[in-house]
């Protein structure tokens, strides 16, 4: 399978009264033709930036200082505003976590879809409302003719993300990238959305880059799973290596603090201490300070991500040793 | 609709103490009689004209019997006019309204592109510019702005009258004058929601689509900033009155401002009642129709 999407060496920053604080920081990480790739990782470890960063979207006072987006081999970064608004919404489109406040409220989700479509595709006016009506139909909401015509706030969490999906969709794209798309709905209602992005990105073929802080939402969508932490690649791994030899230690205590039965949990919290804010990250491995396995070393270097199998990397001083014993 | 009935029964208290404190005002501001008959009068005369005119009966009666009559339409005779009072104010309202209209119209298209404008461009240099010049614009005294436009415009350039009502070219002064002190209160008020709205995940939204800034600015971000746009209009209406009052003035415009100044200083009070009970039930008029106005734009407002 071809890669779709390249990350390389993406740095993000925000630029505060403290000054530069990487939000993203040397994150590389790619996607294959098809796939489901999901990051996570706790609040505040630079996922949504990540996204953000994709199609140019990260808010001011960000931005992308270093680093390249290679999608279908072209450099996001480096297209001009016309080149990048052709693929927003059109190849690469976006689902966000809150529905209600993603949508637009003065204006009915009708609207909202169509204007994606007569954007991008050569369809105006009646044959443009006939392909959300059908989208509308296709994402499971009921008498779609009615809801053409609702505002946002009339409609349920679960029907306002099906509005989000439709509009995603509405285009075709090839890429989706959905930032925490169930956070914000009810457990039923979460396993309804997740099993209709499933179902619809297998009939299109779509790839998905999903992120969440959930371990449920990445058993039940992803092939391949990158775990962040504070601003960095922790850990990437295939979803069955993730759950049955994750390798970090934060990824360990992720695992441990998620309840088996699934959707129980709401956020990861039972690892101890919190992440640390950008402005206070600790020198070396950014996670030392959480860490029971912290010696010397962890304190003074960050640890680089050691390739400790095919599709497994980890960003921890225990792999180096495994690493450099086989070279030997 | 019960939402209007609502409303409107709503208002029947308000132009009561309205019609109350005109009426008192009258009152308290001395007996017309005198100015109404000749100098030379007899105090017999004077008697008997207060008996005709009522004014020998108590405060409370005498206001029942102007509520009753307002209520007819009857505010009296105009002394000066020799005319039905009301007739003469109705005769004016159609050119303060168009006074007015003007004005709004001058300064929704100063304040929307100043507005946006300082708000995407916000903390430059631009934008500072922009909220300089509105306060100066709404510090500025309508009579010392209506003077100066005539200074420049009239008087040295001669591009446009001095005063008076007739072409389209005689409303644009007074237009301005009436509208810039508004014009300045809606740039700074639209600055303020717009960099609040831009900064909302629908605009995000609106971006990943691949849109590009004019539509988002005038599409998805206008239409959420109009309604504070609307209600400063709205309760702007008052304000405009009072300007108009002085604009009017200053350029001859042949409206009610002009009209209840003349009327205040030859002290003929029925017009003056007529005036101000006018000015107050246009003035509720259209904060209903304002009030109305918000549920087309923002269609999660709901009158329950
Ligand atoms: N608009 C912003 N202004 C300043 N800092 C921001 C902004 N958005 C995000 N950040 C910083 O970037 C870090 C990563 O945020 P984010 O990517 O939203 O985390 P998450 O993994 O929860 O999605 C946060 O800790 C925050 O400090
Ligand atoms: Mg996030």
């Amino acid at each position: 399978m071809s890669k779709l999407l390249q990350i390389n060496n993406l740095k993000t920053v925000f630029y505060t009264e403290e000054g530069q604080v990487p939000s993203v920081d040397n994150v590389s990480l790619d996607i294959k033709k098809g796939e489901t790739v999901a990051i996570v990782g706790e609040s505040g470890s630079g996922k949504s930036v990540t996204a953000l960063s994709i199609l140019g979207l990260v808010p001011s006072p960000g931005r992308v200082v270093t680093g390249e987006i290679l999608y279908e081999g072209k450099d996001l970064l480096k297209m001009t505003d016309k080149e990048i608004k052709k693929i927003r919404g059109n190849e690469i489109s976006m689902i966000f976590q809150e529905p209600l406040s993603a949508l637009n409220p003065v204006l009915t989700v009708g609207k909202q879809i169509q204007e994606s479509i007569e954007l991008h595709q050569k369809k105006k006016g009646k044959r443009a409302k006939e392909k959300v009506i059908q989208l509308l139909n296709r994402v499971g909401i009921p008498r779609p003719e009615k809801v053409y015509y609702s505002y946002p706030h009339t409609l349920s969490g679960g029907m306002r993300q099906r509005v989000m999906i439709a509009m995603a969709l509405s285009c075709r794209p090839k890429l989706i990238i959905a930032d925490e798309p169930t956070t914000a709905l009810d457990v039923t209602t979460q396993a309804q959305i997740l099993n209709l992005m499933k179902s619809l990105s297998e009939e299109e073929g779509t790839t998905i880059l999903i992120i969440t802080h959930d371990l449920g939402v990445v058993a039940e969508m992803a092939d391949r799973v990158v775990v962040m932490y504070a601003g960095q690649v922790v850990e990437q791994s295939t979803v069955y290596d993730l759950f049955e030899k994750p390798e970090h230690p934060y990824t360990k205590g992720l695992l441990d603090c998620t309840p088996k039965i699934h959707g129980e949990s709401e956020e990861l919290l039972a690892i101890e201490g919190t992440v640390p804010t950008i402005q206070n990250r600790p020198t070396g491995c950014k996670f030392h300070p959480r860490c029971k396995f912290t010696h010397e070393k962890c304190k003074e270097k960050d640890p680089e991500l050691f390739t400790i199998k095919e599709k497994q990397k980890v960003r921890c001083y225990l792999h180096e040793k495994v690493i450099e014993e086989r070279l030997k | 609709m019960t939402y209007i009935i609502r409303r409107l029964f709503q208002v029947i208290p308000v132009l009561i103490i309205v019609s109350f404190l005109v009426f008192l005002f009258v009152y308290l501001s001395g007996d017309p009689v005198a100015l109404m008959l000749p100098e030379d009068a007899s105090q017999a005369e004077i008697e008997n004209m207060r008996k005709v005119l009522g004014l020998d009966k108590p405060f409370i009666v005498q206001y029942g019997i102007f509520l009753l009559n307002a209520v007819n339409g009857d505010f009296g005779q105009s002394f000066i006019y020799k005319q039905e009072a009301l007739g003469i104010v109705l005769e004016r309202l159609p050119a303060t309204f168009e006074l007015m209209i003007a004005s709004i119209i001058v300064s929704t298209i100063i304040a929307i592109p100043l507005g946006v404008w300082s708000a995407i461009r916000r903390n430059t240099f631009v934008d500072l510019f922009i909220s300089s010049s509105s306060i100066l614009g709404k510090a500025m005294p309508n009579f010392w702005l209506g003077m100066m436009l005539v200074l420049l415009f009239s008087v040295t350039l001669q591009l446009l009258p001095v005063s008076g009502k007739g072409t389209i070219y005689h409303l644009i002064l007074p237009a301005i004058t009436a509208g810039t002190a508004m014009a300045a209160q809606l740039t700074r008020m639209l600055r303020s929601h717009m960099i609040e709205v831009l900064s909302q995940d629908y605009i995000r939204t609106a971006r990943s689509k691949g849109l590009g800034s004019f539509v988002i600015i005038f599409k998805h971000a206008l239409r959420n900033s109009m309604l504070p746009v609307i209600t400063i209009i709205a309760l702007q209406i008052s304000t405009l009155v009072g300007g108009a009052l002085i604009t009017e003035t200053v350029f001859s415009w042949p409206g009610l401002g002009q009209l209840i100044i003349q009327a205040i200083h030859a002290r003929d009070m029925a017009v003056v009642q007529a005036c101000v009970l006018v000015i107050a039930v246009f003035v509720i008029v259209v904060n209903l129709l304002a009030d109305l106005l918000y549920r087309v734009v923002d269609p999660r407002i709901k009158y329950n």
